[in-house]
């Protein structure tokens, strides 16, 4: 009883210790979130030299040919990659949340694999294989005497990043799926409705909300990828124009922020438009009890159909690691729809010479995932725990990371620590530091969330009855809150970890040189040469066993640790 | 970091609780009206009200989880009120048990011994010892998921004596429990009580609860406390309207009081009249308040007014008949005794219903 009246629990007993820690957090988002982006903002409506508010670098960039052209470019490359990325999703969600499907858990695993790979690491084996001189074309025109232009100019990026990102429509539409209430399907068939019309007109509605979020979420990284059209030598769309921009130009031409401000704003509205989608959640997955729509059982045919579709699906977007597998132990591939001989040698060259990239990114990664759980575990423990004022704007600040693209990071960092000196004479930018530090500003929102929802699943009478029997504020902490945040706290910190191995597009703006550069970045540089290709696969193959083992790692963790928690909670 | 608690010999440490002018708000709501109550060493006191009374609010004040706005807690002749809970030395058994999942039962036990940085040898001990209380030594390896509600609730008791608290704080402990081990339990909490003499609140809605198992009770309402008494004081003198009803069943009968002195009456409805003893208590706006055993049919004990009525309908109980009787506008219930043989009033019939002067309340709201 009066629970509604006992929490959130009046904690009046605010410690400096407190204090200390929610100046500490507010001043690293200020130093290294908020000034870079307003730097960016603020250099995007400055005059260039005078310092005085303009718009004409706005008025210039609606001028450019190039710029309103790349702007388009993005638009449409974004847009056609959140449909042909429902095209690949939409089949598997339905079929295998829909009906009895054998299979549909490793249909779901499977779907998950392209998100594990950077898409421009794909790139260059979907090029191989669905290029104008790939295994595919190869073979069509021997057969029949016809080339398809799959990856030719904006369709090679349309293609890899929707192959790259649909597992973000697969999850979140299958999630939806599997929430609608039975009986609303049921009602409708009581009502005389079937079939298509069933889908049409109850079922996919209600798991709308679901699908405009992953469809929003495509939109927005498709539209901030830098290193993809990089690799696909496709320079006419912003990212890349910002990125060419500010290398080929310098840091004082205003162009570079104006684009940066651009991409904000789009990443800002596709998530606002996520946001306003997801608010019809409530309404649309009442769940009790029953839950998840009614499984129904193929006819032969139907299976038949059904299967090919999944397959030829998979075979699709699993292409990009069965490419890359083959390019990394291939000797030579080119002009021929398969490689001429296989060897090691690229894997001994990834090992050997180039460890380096290897050692980097555990470094960096390592770095930023702990950095961003001990953030996550302070901010969520703040929120959620003390009546600290401004507590919730830590929170906010935290999560807006999640609208700020990585090349507008790295051109932010860039203005902002450039002009800062070591005594040595070295740019504060120059230093390895500040990529692990973009890292962790680019995951911490991920790393939040995990900390946060860990942190609300722990019951404040857990917290209160080791006061009761003695333990101080920060006793408490350590005894009870962080043993039984562990499990989100490594699940927060691997999804950090794994997402910081494989990011270039903050990285890409940020490092000086080759001996600091991570695996991403070294991929890049592989990528770019004809003969650096085979070893940057064989890196590309290492990063990708790198993300699944910890990906494998988090889940194992989670399960465990909530098998130890038990019932209990 | 708390400089640990210091620790007496153990046994008997029961100290006496008075919460001295307690106001609490939430914003605009006043949880806790100038709350004053006086808690005896040694004594098992029930905080008992309906919901969102203000006992779990009061519960969690003396506990320190809650901070008055005035007023003061004070424990055995200490003032903790500006106390944080980790240095109060009142324990406290959670509703939802609030036992740490990550932790085996022996390591939840040891947990506010290790806090007051005991020796080793003695918290091995003292843990052995309140397994044993609750008869649970045999599962000190568990964790709490695996044992059954009962259990948890008894890890959570043990947990809490072994520190060896002055004041023991139940809040609702019986209340994730089935029916049938509610009442075994609360036995158990009442024995474990008594051999350890400790002072102990315990918090809930349930009067049966109260009643069977403490030694004083203050009710609550709406953040008041409205009476505290033994169990059959609040049962037979019950200081208001809320505390007769929310003990027991009542019987309220509404009228005006009229006249002066010795001849006054109260005018249930027209024709339906009742002299007030003379040396009755009748507050301004007081209502008749009976028990509906203490109610006689057809049957004018010494003393008592009849009143006219009609039965409206009959609930035969077995060892007692209810009665629904229609007097006036109202509807009361009588019940009597029933033994085998017993002719039983027909529903519609007109009946007398006599209330001896005894047994009459006269309570106002």
């Amino acid at each position: 009883m009066a629970l509604a009246l006992s929490r959130p629990v009046p904690r009046s007993h605010l410690s400096p210790g407190q204090l200390l820690v929610a100046g500490a957090i507010a001043a690293f988002l200020l130093l290294f979130l908020v000034v870079p982006v307003a730097t960016v903002i603020y250099v995007a409506f400055t005059e260039k030299g005078t310092g005085a508010f303009t718009l004409v670098n706005f008025l210039d960039f609606a001028r450019t040919d190039l710029f309103v052209r790349s702007f388009w470019n993005s638009v449409y490359v974004s847009g056609m990659s959140v449909v042909w990325a429902s095209v690949f999703a939409l089949p598997l969600a339905y079929l295998t949340t829909r009906f009895e499907f054998r299979g549909a858990a490793l249909i779901q695993t499977l779907g998950f694999l392209p998100l594990i790979m950077p898409p421009f690491v794909g790139a260059v084996a979907m090029q191989l294989l669905f290029g104008r001189n790939g295994t595919v074309n190869l073979l069509l025109d021997d057969w029949f005497g016809v080339k398809v232009p799959f990856m030719d100019g904006l369709n090679g990026v349309i293609f890899v990043q929707s192959v790259h990102y649909f597992p973000f429509i697969l999850i979140n539409l299958s999630a939806a799926l599997r929430n609608i209430d039975r009986s609303m399907e049921e009602a409708a068939q009581n009502l005389g409705s079937s079939g298509f019309r069933l889908f049409r007109r109850v079922v996919f509605p209600l798991a709308l909300p679901g699908y405009l979020a992953g469809a929003s979420l495509v939109f927005v990284k498709v539209f901030d990828d830098l290193a993809t059209p990089l690799l696909l030598n496709v320079k006419d769309m912003l990212a890349p124009q910002a990125y060419l921009r500010v290398t080929s130009i310098g840091i004082a031409d205003p162009m570079g922020y104006v684009i940066a401000v651009v991409l904000i704003v789009a990443s800002i509205l596709a998530m606002w438009a996520s946001a306003a989608a997801m608010k019809g959640r409530d309404y649309a997955t009442v769940q009790r009890g029953g839950g998840g729509l009614a499984k129904r059982r193929l006819k032969p045919w139907e299976s038949a159909l059904a299967y090919g579709i999944v397959g030829l699906i998979l075979l699709l977007v699993l292409a990009p690691h069965i490419g890359l597998f083959l390019l990394s132990i291939a000797t030579i591939w080119s002009f021929s729809p398969f490689p001429d001989a296989f060897t090691l040698a690229h894997y001994a060259r990834v090992f050997g010479e180039s460890s380096i990239y290897i050692k980097n990114t555990l470094i960096y990664a390592t770095l930023a995932g702990l950095i961003d759980v001990v953030l996550g575990t302070a901010i969520a423990y703040l929120v959620l725990r003390t009546r600290l004022v401004g507590r919730h704007w830590l929170d906010w600040a935290a999560t807006a990371a999640l609208a700020i693209p990585g090349v507008v990071l790295g051109i932010g960092y860039l203005r902002t620590f450039y002009g800062v000196t070591l005594p040595g004479g070295t740019p504060l930018a120059a230093l390895w530091i500040m990529v692990v530090l973009a890292l962790a500003i680019r995951r911490l929102p991920y790393a939040l969330r995990a900390c946060y929802a860990a942190l609300q699943q722990i019951s404040v009478s857990l917290e209160e009855a080791a006061e009761n029997l003695g333990a101080t504020k920060t006793r408490t902490v350590r005894r009870v809150v962080v043993p039984l945040m562990t499990g989100g706290i490594l699940a927060g910190f691997i999804s950090s970890f794994s997402t910081a191995a494989v990011e270039l597009s903050a990285t890409l703006m940020l490092v000086q040189s080759n001996s600091d550069a991570p695996l991403a970045y070294g991929l890049y540089v592989f990528m770019q040469s004809p003969a650096g290709r085979g070893a940057g696969a064989a890196l590309g193959i290492v990063a990708v066993l790198l993300v699944a083992l910890s990906t494998f790692a988090s889940h194992l963790v989670v399960e465990r640790s909530q098998r130890a928690k038990g019932a209990a909670q | 970091m708390a400089a640990p608690i210091p620790h007496p010999a153990p046994r008997t440490r029961a100290a006496g609780v008075r919460v001295e002018g307690v106001n609490l708000s939430y914003g605009t709501n006043h949880v806790l009206k100038d709350v004053n109550l006086e808690i005896r060493p040694g004594e098992f006191f029930a905080f008992l009200g309906p919901s969102g009374c203000g006992k779990t609010t009061l519960l969690r004040l003396i506990a320190g989880f809650n901070q008055a706005d005035t007023g003061s807690v004070i424990v055995g002749g200490e003032d903790i009120s500006g106390l944080p809970p980790w240095k109060r030395d009142v324990g406290m058994v959670f509703q939802s048990y609030a036992l740490w999942p990550h932790m085996t039962v022996r390591r939840n036990v040891a947990f506010g011994l290790e806090e007051r940085k005991l020796p080793r040898q003695e918290i091995e001990a003292r843990v052995e010892r309140a397994l044993d209380l609750v008869g649970l030594r045999h599962l000190a390896e568990r964790r709490p998921s695996q044992l059954s509600g009962g259990q948890q609730q008894r890890v959570a008791v043990a947990r809490t004596v072994a520190v060896e608290p002055k004041v023991l704080l139940l809040d609702e402990p019986l209340s994730n429990l089935d029916a049938k081990m509610r009442v075994q339990v609360r036995r158990e909490l009442r024995d474990l009580q008594q051999r350890l003499g400790i002072t102990t609140i315990f918090v809930t809605h349930d009067q049966e609860e109260a009643n069977t198992i403490c030694d004083r009770i203050a009710v609550m309402s709406d953040g008041v406390v409205q009476q505290v008494g033994t169990p059959m004081e609040l049962y037979e003198r019950p200081a208001n309207l809320f505390v007769a009803n929310f003990l027991g069943t009542a019987n309220i009968l509404e009228g005006r009081i009229q006249g002066q002195g010795p001849d006054r009456i109260f005018n249930i409805e027209d024709g339906i009249v009742l002299p007030i003893p003379p040396d009755a208590v009748v507050p301004a706006d007081a209502k008749l308040v009976f028990r509906p055993q203490d109610a006689a049919l057809d049957r004018v004990e010494t003393g008592a007014v009849p009143l006219p009525g009609t039965i409206a309908h009959r609930e035969f109980l077995g060892s007692s008949v209810r009665y629904g009787i229609q007097i006036g506008g109202t509807e009361i219930v009588v019940d009597t005794p029933f033994q085998s043989g017993n002719v039983l009033h027909e529903p519609g019939r007109p009946i007398t219903v006599s209330v001896s002067p005894r047994s009459a309340l006269w309570l106002a709201s």
